[in-house]
């Protein structure tokens, strides 16, 4: 057994950035303590400290072992989001994301039938439309265009607030608070204050369909779970404001990341565009979900009592954070692991993380890339970037990555006249 | 091949429905796990094992 001797001097200090010049790559020095036995110390800015899991194998592990708690009340957990110690930690009113089985397992399978594989394939169509719509607009209004903007953000919105019977209206008012929720460079102060304007809001709906209810998951659940007294009314608002936060922005940065991937690898953009094969695109799909892997310093959990990580010790109260990022690279499951290939065996990748809090939307995740990068690359012929990619500007420092910004421009179509 | 579920503890991510939609569903009401077929038939054999062991609260159990 391994006991921890690391001078704090030399502890680097988490997270360490990206290569400048493979922006789609896990800092360089992840990847290299992927060849160490067990997990790395580091420092997180809160000064507290933290071990980084980057092997598959160790981060499927550590995900599926009940001793890693994700009870967000618990003090000693790492404090990677800025809200971590805000006022958003009230009990009553905590994401069942954020809490140990069996309260967490109680809540999700409240909602797991409404993201079955069924159900979210269901909505294809829907999505198809509100894609056709999107694009049918920019283009009527010709390039160039942010793609963040007119495409990757507004589709996972319009499906989440279809789903939660919301008008769509609201959009921007969602799209800035809980980009202020994610943004590990905002205060506390500033993403408490989005986080209780979400909540607000999100009373308001439950008030508006408790008097009129619709054909949508908020009434689903009103009357099937708040009347029963099985779930609370504060409960079902946080409910509401976890989906929204976890399906919206995650999603968005894919569909931008996507497009900005398939860019840079032109034969394989042109198969996906051309591709009549469901089996093909579904396979990019999970290759770009392994390759990009978004979700970079958001998996995070604190140990509820002493357990080993291969031969590390790690104590009761210490933080643990898994790489996603760099576990989806590792060489000993997924071979030449830096390639984007969308003909890979993908089986294996954790881009929505593994034991019983992987990722509830997983699969309307899946159905909305599958439908949103093919159709725009098929749509807009002669798709290209606006700018050098050098000039392409990465979000750093946020909880999910992605870019801010995605000019793109394209051959319009030629008015007869 | 015989496959032995334990759908209390199944999290209805749907893996294993997405590797083996022969083998396996996810119930209407909440998501969990539905053996269609307890003994499948060999050709389907590398999908079973796939779901396994992509099931993320490792539910599914295959005894060839």
């Amino acid at each position: 057994m391994t006991v921890t001797t690391v001078e704090s001097q030399e502890m680097p200090v988490f997270p360490l950035a990206r290569p400048a010049r493979c922006p789609f790559d896990p800092p360089t020095e992840y990847r290299s303590w992927q060849q160490d036995s067990g997990p790395r110390q580091v420092r997180l800015p809160s000064g507290q400290l933290a071990w980084v899991v980057t092997k598959h194998d160790e981060a499927r592990a550590s995900l599926s072992d009940p001793r890693l708690s994700n009870d967000i009340l618990n003090p000693r957990m790492p404090k990677l989001q800025p809200f971590a110690s805000s006022s958003a930690n009230n009990p009553g009113t905590l994401a069942f994301i954020r809490m140990d089985d069996p309260e967490h397992a109680r809540q999700r399978r409240m909602l797991t039938a409404a993201f079955t594989v069924k159900q979210t394939e269901s909505m294809r169509p829907m999505i198809q439309e509100l894609v056709d719509a999107r694009l049918d607009r920019m283009i009527r209004n010709g390039p160039p265009a942010d793609l963040v903007s007119v495409f990757a953000l507004p589709i996972p919105s319009e499906v989440i607030t279809h789903m939660l019977g919301i008008s769509y209206e609201e959009h921007t008012f969602f799209q800035s608070n809980a980009s202020m929720i994610i943004d590990l460079t905002n205060t506390p102060e500033e993403a408490g204050r989005a986080f209780m304007a979400l909540t607000d809001f999100f009373g308001e709906i439950v008030s508006q369909k408790e008097r009129e209810p619709g054909d949508d998951l908020v009434s689903q659940l009103l009357s099937q779970r708040v009347a029963t007294g099985e779930l609370t009314r504060e409960f079902l608002v946080t409910m509401m404001r976890t989906l929204l936060i976890a399906g919206h922005e995650t999603t968005a940065n894919m569909i931008a990341l996507s497009t900005l991937t398939l860019l840079r690898n032109p034969e394989q953009l042109a198969r996906v565009r051309d591709a009549g094969d469901p089996a093909l695109i579904a396979n990019a799909v999970e290759e770009l979900l392994r390759y990009l892997s978004i979700t970079e310093n958001l998996v995070y959990r604190v140990a509820a009592e002493d357990f080993t990580i291969s031969d590390q010790l790690v104590r009761a109260g210490e933080g643990v954070i898994i790489s996603l990022p760099t576990a989806n690279r590792d060489a000993t499951v997924f071979e030449s692991p830096d390639k984007f290939d969308i003909d890979r065996n993908t089986a294996g990748h954790i881009a929505f993380g593994y034991g019983v809090h992987q990722c509830l939307g997983q699969n309307l995740a899946r159905v909305e890339l599958q439908v949103a990068v093919p159709t725009l690359l098929r749509r807009l012929p002669g798709l290209r970037l606006a700018v050098p990619f050098e000039e392409v500007s990465f979000r750093a420092d946020t909880g999910t990555y992605g870019v801010h910004r995605l000019p793109i421009e394209w051959q319009p179509y030629q008015r007869t006249t | 091949m015989k496959i032995a579920i334990d759908a209390g503890a199944c999290i209805g991510a749907g893996q294993c429905v997405l590797s083996a939609p022969a083998v396996f569903d996810q119930d209407e009401r909440d998501g969990t796990v539905v053996l269609l077929q307890p003994e499948p038939s060999l050709n389907l054999r590398n999908a079973v094992l796939e779901a396994a062991e992509k099931c993320p609260a490792r539910v599914i159990e295959v005894d060839e």
